[in-house]
């Protein structure tokens, strides 16, 4: 969280850090994630990393949502929240990597925190990839998790409601496509996991 | 319909050359470019706009299908980014020569060797003497207002010279954020139909840019000066009719904030200039009066108006997002030429950051700062530029 | 049409340049042959005509050649084309 005094008003910026695999959608992530937000009347930034990517290889998105309009344009270091899309990239790549002591990580996984590691963060997890395959939610071989997990990351972190969430999905998607996204999205809300070991909330 | 949309600077871009009602894109891609004539080429194919669309083979032959087009009485617009720009160069000193309104946008990008995608001010900075008027945008929402503003400004009689609106590669090209799209109706009647200064004519022929000897060169370069100078009078109107009519507005050539009582005033371009307000924010809650000044239009350089901010301040830092090898920073150059001949002016510090997408953060802009307070203090400082985060 | 400029205003905003007779002078003092016509050779093929450089040439209502001297810098090439060589290069007299 930044602080930056812009006259009398004190501006409040949440960042986030999406984790996935080129073709995944981490840059849909996080711009149905920046679009939710901006429903609700926050200012909004969503980017990838820049770079060149591709399928397969780790990439990283990002997003900021604040209060005020956002004048800043540089990178994003220490993150507030984390999400993971993929559920083995974390063997590759730091997820937690200058995530703050109090931050969330919303993770696409079965796995419990302990059994990935992140015993001492504050995790909660939700088997998108399942809701995917369940709901015959795949595209191009992949399963589709990109959407759902931001269910998740609603309940997790309370930055979005869940309709702002439905309410972008269904914008960026027509049709069958959206209803599908919608209710995967929220099948992940109702069956995300909080565990909250020892910080307070 | 007024509309807010949320959608990468690129593509808002692709939403001006629609607003403006562009009846000719001849493009070639590039990275970070590319996505702007993808939309424009979305919106020719859907008949949103309705516009001719010359897939050419190179930059090069863009540039002179967009002077053909001009030549013939239209409005037109490209985008192109680094070495795409260098390999125009000869066909922007064309263009502007043949005093034709063209609008390109140009995505910054560093320029190779070493080959590299990411952001600096390289590529447009090393074309400032082609006679194109030079925008540089620190948001999307200018992006947009500023394509615009531009058409109008160029088909100004007063003016007719060619302008470049430049966006940093991924910092604003690829990032997604909030933008107005005003009002259509609105945006027609700020903007009239394309006015040029002349035009081909099958039934009066006569061709242009001909042989002109060393008796009457100098008289026609002197009106292209003439122009940029009257721009310089022009762009703050416009920017303000522009600010009226749609509540959104630029500072017209230098967007400054909390310049009035700055000891030390931090001179930038595009991003760095919104970032740099985060720093004074926090400088100021720490006591110290530092302001920043967004140079916004490089050409015409606004010399006079950078006089006024020096007349005010003890100190000056200008940070550079590029080099000219052998000498320093342009905006250094240029600001420090503007004060030469004033006996009371300020000292200077030049700093290079940002260089091939180094991020540039409010931390990065506080040491810049910090550091231009103390050679105020110490009364010294360095003639050399000053490299930042430059590592051992 | 064509406006000599004598002061800065008078300039256009760029080199504007009609296509006209005779920029350059009366190029035909030039000339050291002059070429003369024998019209009872002449076919009226016209191909003197086409390939005048000069577009010195032009062609009578009968098709036959019509010479102008102010411009006819003496190349030869009619002569030189003239299937009946109804064209001669002649010394040019002051």
């Amino acid at each position: 969280m930044f602080y930056f005094l812009t006259g009398r008003v004190v501006a409040v910026i949440k960042e986030i850090r999406i984790h996935g695999r080129g073709g995944q959608g981490s840059v849909t992530a996080a711009e149905v994630l920046a679009h939710a937000a901006f429903f609700e009347g926050k200012c909004v930034q969503a980017f990838p990393y820049f770079g060149a990517e591709r399928r397969g290889a780790p990439v990283k998105a990002f997003a900021r949502i604040s209060d005020e309009p956002l004048l800043v344009h540089s990178q994003i270091y220490a993150p507030d929240y984390v999400i993971v899309l993929d559920p083995y990239i974390y063997k590759v790549v730091d997820v937690t990597e200058g995530l703050k002591k109090d931050g969330v990580i919303v993770f696409n996984t079965t796995k419990k925190p302990e059994e990935l590691g992140l015993k001492n963060w504050r995790v909660a997890t939700v088997d998108a990839t399942g809701i995917a395959l369940e709901l015959n939610l795949i595209v191009a071989g992949q399963p589709l998790v990109s959407t759902s997990i931001l269910g998740g990351f609603a309940k997790a972190t309370e930055q979005v409601k869940l309709e702002s969430v439905l309410k972008a999905v269904r914008e960026t998607w027509s049709g069958a496509a959206g209803e599908k996204n919608s209710r995967a999205t929220e099948l992940a809300y109702e069956r995300l996991t909080k565990w909250w070991n020892g910080a307070a909330l | 319909m007024e509309q807010v949309i949320i959608d990468t600077a690129n593509h808002i871009a692709g939403h001006a050359a629609r607003a403006a009602r562009v009846k000719v894109v001849a493009a070639y891609p590039i990275t970070p470019q590319t996505t702007i004539v993808e939309k424009i080429a979305d919106f020719v194919e859907s008949g949103e706009m309705d516009a001719e669309y010359i897939r050419v083979e190179s930059e090069h032959s863009a540039m002179v299908a967009c002077i053909g087009a001009a030549a013939t009485g239209v409005r037109t617009f490209t985008a192109t980014s680094a070495h795409g720009l260098a390999l125009m160069h000869e066909t922007l000193h064309w263009a502007s020569g043949s005093r034709l309104p063209i609008v390109m946008a140009v995505v910054n990008r560093a320029m190779g060797a070493p080959w590299s995608i990411w952001p600096d001010l390289a590529d447009s900075l090393s074309q400032r003497d082609t006679g194109w008027i030079q925008f540089y945008c620190a948001d999307s929402q200018e992006v947009f207002d500023t394509i615009i503003q531009a058409y109008k400004l160029c088909e100004d009689e007063k003016v007719f010279l060619p302008a470049m609106v430049c966006l940093e590669g991924f910092i604003l090209s690829h990032t997604y954020s909030p933008a107005k799209i005003p009002d259509q109706e609105k945006i027609d009647a700020y903007l009239p139909p394309y006015r040029c200064g002349w035009a081909l004519d099958v039934d009066h022929p006569y061709s242009h840019a001909n042989l002109v000897s060393p008796e009457w060169y100098m008289e026609f370069r002197y009106m292209i000066q003439e122009a940029m100078n009257n721009a310089k009078q022009i762009i703050p109107q416009i920017d303000k009719e522009y600010g009226k009519l749609f509540g959104l507005q630029h500072g017209g050539l230098i967007e400054k904030y909390k310049c009035e009582d700055a000891e030390l005033i931090l001179l930038t371009m595009g991003t760095i200039g919104s970032e740099a307000k985060l720093t004074v924010d926090k400088m100021r809650r720490e006591g110290q009066k530092v302001g920043s000044a967004r140079i916004r239009v490089y050409r015409p350089f606004p010399a006079e108006e950078i006089v006024k901010l020096a007349e005010n301040s003890q100190m000056l830092a200008t940070i550079d997002r590029h080099i000219s090898f052998g000498m320093e920073g342009f905006l250094a150059s240029e600001t420090k030429a503007a004060l030469f001949n004033r006996a009371d002016r300020p000292p200077l510090a030049g700093f290079i950051a940002g260089l091939g997408g180094r991020d540039v953060t409010a931390e990065t802009i506080e040491k810049i700062a910090k550091k231009s307070l103390k050679y105020a203090t110490d009364g010294k400082v360095e003639n050399d530029p000053i490299w930042v985060d430059l590592k051992e | 049409m064509i406006k000599e400029p004598k002061k800065r205003k008078d300039l256009p905003l760029t080199p504007l340049s009609c296509p006209t007779v005779g920029s350059m002078g009366k190029t035909g003092s030039w000339r050291t042959f002059r070429p003369e016509v024998d019209y009872s050779k002449c076919t009226k093929c016209t191909l003197c005509w086409i390939d005048c450089p000069d577009a010195a040439i032009t062609r009578r209502e009968d098709d036959s050649p019509e010479i102008d001297y102010d411009y006819c810098k003496g190349c030869g090439i009619c002569a030189n084309e003239c299937p009946t060589k109804a064209i001669r290069m002649k010394r040019e007299e002051d």
